[in-house]
């Protein structure tokens, strides 16, 4: 029985959905048997983030509606072989599934794969009741900035009240430099004021862009920053224990070098 | 409480990080005051119990509730004591 892990922000544009797809792919690296769906009934981004938006036949509400067979449903990543996708309606509303058929279709999707990763919309209504139904375990993005923030709060307030305990924070685009001059909220700051666990941090990084126009989950690429960020988050979430990213302002001569030895950061 | 940080730093050198932060935190309390009425009813009956160790109150003129500014927010309670407890009146 796999574990079913909803990524949620509430707000809009924080990066749930780079991060569902890198978090997954960065499991399948791992040899672990993951699919990754997608919740955002009507506003689907998580095929054209995983470049497999040219391959969808069927999808989400197809297989609630019993128009097609679940497996029919699921696109293999041919870079990775143990990894699927299960896409979202596009022509549909959130509506159009209900909580109970996302948690039976969970609970199926547990039973074949190691890890279920859905990728939640933004929001607090049916679309957000619906992603978090069947899921086991719930991870909160946000970014430094206010109004992520304060989404995020309400989020883990709304997550508590659906029995979705301890949900685990990302925090994203955190840019050090601006932190260390004062002008962005630092990891601290925001855990002060959420009071939940951290699970990880990714620096603002522009590869995360490339990867994205590229439709190659950034993961992969171990020159990037925040490749490693998340490759340490898959780390933590199988239970490893590793140190948080030391967030160097100055990426110099002797950084590079450190890193070129394997003393990796992130 | 920005004013103050700004008048300790001298205004225009403070980060908006300092100001960020507690914008966010001041809008959390906000949000979180928007509690249900069941949270106020458990809350209440706590404190009566404890309260009621030591003074005898009068629970039906008792008044309580969260009570919000523009920079703070306060539990505001209104209890009618009707007399000490003998218990009370032996702490020293």
């Amino acid at each position: 029985m796999g574990e079913v892990i909803v990524v949620t922000s509430g707000k809009g544009g924080v990066g749930k959905t780079t991060t569902t797809a890198n978090l997954g792919t960065g499991f399948a690296v791992m040899g672990k048997k993951v699919v990754l769906v997608d919740a955002d009934i009507g506003l689907r981004n998580l095929d054209v983030v995983m470049g497999l938006e040219n391959r969808i036949v069927y999808d989400l509400v197809d297989v609630t509606e019993g128009n097609c067979r679940l497996k029919q449903a699921l696109i293999r990543d041919k870079r990775y072989p143990s990894l699927y996708l299960l896409p979202a309606a596009q022509t549909r509303d959130k509506n159009a599934v209900s909580p109970d058929q996302m948690r039976q279709l969970c609970y199926e999707l547990a039973q074949d794969f190691d890890y279920v990763f859905i990728d939640c919309p933004a929001g607090i209504e049916q679309g957000f009741k619906n992603a978090i139904a069947g899921a086991d375990r719930a991870i909160v993005v946000t970014t430094p900035e206010v109004a992520a923030v304060r989404d995020a709060d309400r989020i883990i307030g709304l997550l508590e009240a659906e029995g979705k305990h301890n949900p685990k924070l990302i925090v994203n685009r955190i840019r050090p430099w601006m932190v260390k001059r004062g002008d962005m909220m630092g990891i601290d700051d925001i855990i002060e004021i959420l009071a939940v666990d951290l699970l990880g941090v990714i620096p603002e990084d522009e590869y995360i862009v490339i990867s994205t126009n590229r439709g190659e989950p950034a993961v992969a690429n171990p020159a990037s920053q925040a490749s490693t960020a998340y490759k340490n988050i898959v780390k933590r979430l199988s239970g490893e224990n590793v140190a948080f990213m030391q967030l160097d302002v100055n990426r110099g001569f002797f950084s590079r070098i450190r890193r070129f030895l394997g003393f990796r950061e992130g | 409480m920005i004013d103050l940080i700004q008048r300790v730093f001298g205004k225009g050198n403070v980060g908006s990080k300092e100001i960020a932060k507690e914008r966010l935190r001041l809008i959390v309390v906000h949000d979180r005051v928007d509690v249900s009425p069941r949270f106020m009813e458990v809350l209440r009956d706590e404190i009566v119990k404890v309260i009621s160790n030591y003074m005898e109150i009068n629970e039906k003129e008792m008044e309580m509730h969260l009570s919000s500014t523009n920079s703070s927010v306060a539990l505001v309670a209104n209890i009618p004591v009707n007399r000490m407890k003998r218990e009370a009146l032996l702490i020293e």
